[in-house]
């Protein structure tokens, strides 16, 4: 059993969790991923590392409530505990030769590219921020970012918070201005790292995307996690998360992403009654 | 001894095939005491004892066939666990055709024995009527750390418990078992019988840590450091194997591991399962080995009319014999010497059909077997909405490059001494699927005896 220390929600569909595990800690980097089952019978959710403490030995996580999965995670508090937690899964994201880098999240994939950004800014890089999301009640992170960031760029879909627009807009906007970028980093959604591959590659900018893959086991056993890189197939849990973003074949991810999306909206009402029925 | 050798084979109680394929209980139902008392009988005691030198582990198969043949049932496990620590298992999942049952002396006119049911018998009857006292041997003070959970981590695992070294098994996922819990299906091996041989290892004082990836949580040279003086490498299967044609990862193109794991170690097939899995109406498993009839008798039972197509004949089929009849009363639809071309899609990305092409066998291939080839001109389309790859595995690449000094064998596997199982790395041992790629379960588990008793020699002379 695996103690949550502390729990808190970023905001309305967002929420920390901090977690107990000093073996995890002790080898967690950048990039990496944890697997997680919330209870004896539930299913086995990957989620990337957003920050460790080998002092207190513990992973943070940060998560959407998307889908059953993530919603029964959600019903466990600080005092609780996970039944399962493994890792850390995957490569470690390849930082060290990165001295000036732009970093892109959008929603909750800020979390994770804070990650980046927080290491790259240890390491003594040049950090630029272009973070997004749909409204001013979805920002997250803000000031973690803003500790980490030379140039910090927020923006919203709707203009309801910071800048209206894309993080596209704001990252070609920096290329303009004359930023020379070692390498983007893009974390977010499919879709937007998708369109972010499109504006680096057009100015031939090294971008690395982390790829958020159905998977099972994660180890490297069931090739549940399979895409298709620069032709080849490949498996975020072992050759990823990180990928080549102008290598990547987005439409592909993005249509088997969806796999699952029927049965995940019938579990997740089905969750959302069993919850408010708990409620009540 | 006339009547001896008239005695046909007894003949395996199943479930209905109408009936099992709408639930996951076992299928076969295995001997009451009297059939295998009978059955034992039709053992002729010969001299020759072929049958033991056709078994991977070795078991003394004409002595626990005797016990049984005299109704002493619990004599006859014990003489069973001497040589495996997984009786329940092996009697259910060995392919005895071609191993101990095909060398058999009554097997040359007529029928072998059916050795394997009988195994069966005698460890399923040990687990009804005798509650084991845990014999636990005295620690002798030495560590060995085992990597992996499946048949050849749990056989090392417990040679070496029972010459008193203090054993921890390392497992990835959050249940012990290997393939024995993610990859053969309940209705052929319920968990239950994996979960008893497992926590009879426990009692018996093997320790075993669920959720530690050896290569990510920890490496082997932190074992060692940790005072484990070996270390036995039996992490199993790696990445599943694709055919490289178009459409493989459109929706619904399962590999057998993943379309497996979801079923058996998740549980999907139960209507509260957390784990989704396609409701599928049309499936083909593309394979002939006993993952691909397991993949397809799951199929099955979620409610799909399965094809299974498959580019040799039905001789060439490497599954078990007993898997391929059962498939076949449960209504599988073969394609024999038929092999995938392309798989279509529609614009939403799902899967529709699969065009396959008509196979000949022509030379033998390094292998020695006939190599399929394809007839011009064949080609046919079978609509389906689900397809499952079960072509075997690749090499996984984590151990290998999270452990210097460990040499690559030509396949990507780990690189043994083939008798001892001694890796390129002194006290780094390996065995089972991570050195030969997918092999069986009972193969798996002679390699981990033969890394015990290896384990023990080398530790023996430190």
């Amino acid at each position: 059993m695996y103690d949550i220390i502390s729990k808190e929600h970023l905001n309305d569909s967002v929420a920390k969790m901090i977690i107990l595990a000093p073996r995890v800690a002790a080898k967690a980097q950048p990039g990496q991923f944890v697997i997680l089952r919330a209870g004896e019978d539930s299913e086995r959710l990957p989620l990337t590392i957003v920050d460790s403490d080998t002092t207190q030995g513990s992973i943070t996580l940060i998560f959407q409530l998307v889908g059953a999965g993530t919603m029964e995670l959600d019903c466990l508090d600080a005092g609780d505990s996970l039944h399962d937690f493994v890792g850390p899964l995957g490569r470690p994201t390849a930082l060290s030769a990165i001295r000036h880098a732009c970093v892109v999240g959008g929603g909750v994939g800020c979390a994770i590219s804070y990650a980046i950004a927080k290491a790259l800014k240890k390491q003594g890089a040049i950090v630029h921020s272009v973070i997004g999301f749909r409204e001013k009640g979805l920002v997250i992170m803000e000031d973690d970012f803003r500790a980490v960031s030379d140039v910090i760029r927020i923006l919203t879909d709707d203009g309801s918070y910071a800048e209206k627009g894309l993080v596209t807009d704001a990252l070609e906007d920096l290329i303009l201005q004359g930023n020379h970028y070692d390498e983007v980093i893009a974390i977010g959604p499919l879709i937007m790292m998708k369109y972010v591959c499109l504006v680096t590659k057009k100015y031939g900018i090294k971008t690395t995307v982390s790829m958020n893959t159905t998977m099972v086991d994660g180890t490297g056993m069931c090739g549940g996690c399979r895409l298709t890189v620069g032709g080849i197939m490949k498996f975020a849990c072992v050759d990823g998360p990180d990928f080549d973003g102008h290598l990547v074949d987005f439409d592909e991810a993005i249509s088997r992403g969806s796999m699952y999306r029927e049965w995940e909206l019938r579990a997740r009402d089905n969750a959302c009654n069993l919850f408010s029925h708990e409620v009540n | 001894m006339k009547t001896q050798m008239k005695m046909p084979r007894a003949p395996m109680p199943a479930q209905d095939p109408g009936e099992r394929i709408h639930n996951f209980y076992e299928v076969a139902l295995g001997y009451t005491e009297d059939m295998a008392v009978l059955e034992a009988q039709r053992c002729l005691r010969c001299k020759s004892r072929p049958c033991v030198a056709g078994c991977p582990v070795g078991i003394d198969i004409p002595a626990f066939i005797d016990a049984i043949a005299k109704g002493e049932f619990e004599s006859a496990y014990r003489i069973l666990r001497r040589d495996t620590v997984l009786p329940a298992v092996c009697g259910r999942v060995c392919p005895q055709e071609t191993q101990c049952e095909c060398v058999c002396v009554r097997g040359i006119k007529g029928d072998s024995v059916a050795i394997g049911r009988l195994e069966r018998f005698a460890a399923d009857w040990h687990m009804q009527h005798v509650t084991e006292e845990a014999s636990r041997v005295l620690s002798n003070g030495k560590k060995v750390a085992v990597v992996g959970s499946g048949p050849s981590g749990l056989t090392c695992a417990g040679e070496l418990r029972k010459m008193g070294y203090e054993v921890t098994v390392f497992e990835a996922l959050h249940q012990a078992g290997g393939v024995l819990v993610y990859g053969i299906p309940e209705f052929r091996l319920p968990k239950m019988i994996v979960q008893n041989e497992v926590e009879l290892l426990v009692a018996q004082g093997v320790r075993i840590a669920l959720n530690e990836v050896v290569g990510r949580t920890v490496t082997v040279d932190e074992l060692f450091s940790m005072g484990y003086g070996a270390v036995y490498l039996a992490s199993g299967a790696g990445l599943p194997k694709f055919m490289g044609i178009p459409g493989e990862n459109l929706k619904g193109v399962y590999s057998a591991n993943e379309y497996l794991t979801r079923v058996n170690l998740m549980k999907a097939y139960e209507v509260t399962s957390h784990t989704p899995i396609m409701k599928s109406d049309r499936v083909a498993v593309v394979g002939g080995g006993n993952v691909a009839m397991d993949a397809a008798r799951s199929a099955r039972r979620l409610g799909a009319q399965v094809h299974i197509i498959y580019r040799r004949g039905k001789e060439e089929l490497p599954a078990r014999r007993e898997e391929v009849e059962h498939g076949e009363e449960e209504g599988i639809i073969f394609h024999f010497l038929r092999n995938p071309l392309r798989i279509l899609g529609d614009s939403q990305g799902w899967v529709t059909a699969v065009d396959t092409i008509q196979m000949t066998l022509g030379e033998p291939d390094e292998s020695g077997r006939r190599r399929p080839v394809e007839v011009p001109g064949s080609a046919e389309t079978l609509p389906i909405d689900t397809l499952i790859m079960a072509l075997g595995t690749r090499a996984n690449p984590l151990l290998l490059e999270a452990t210097p000094g460990l040499d690559e064998s030509s396949w990507g596997g780990i690189l043994t001494n083939s008798e001892t199982g001694l890796t390129s790395r002194a006290g780094v041992f390996a065995g089972g699927d991570v050195v030969t790629g997918s092999a069986t379960v009972i193969l798996a588990m002679g390699a981990g005896k033969r890394a015990a008793g290896a384990i023990h020699a080398y530790l023996k002379s430190k």
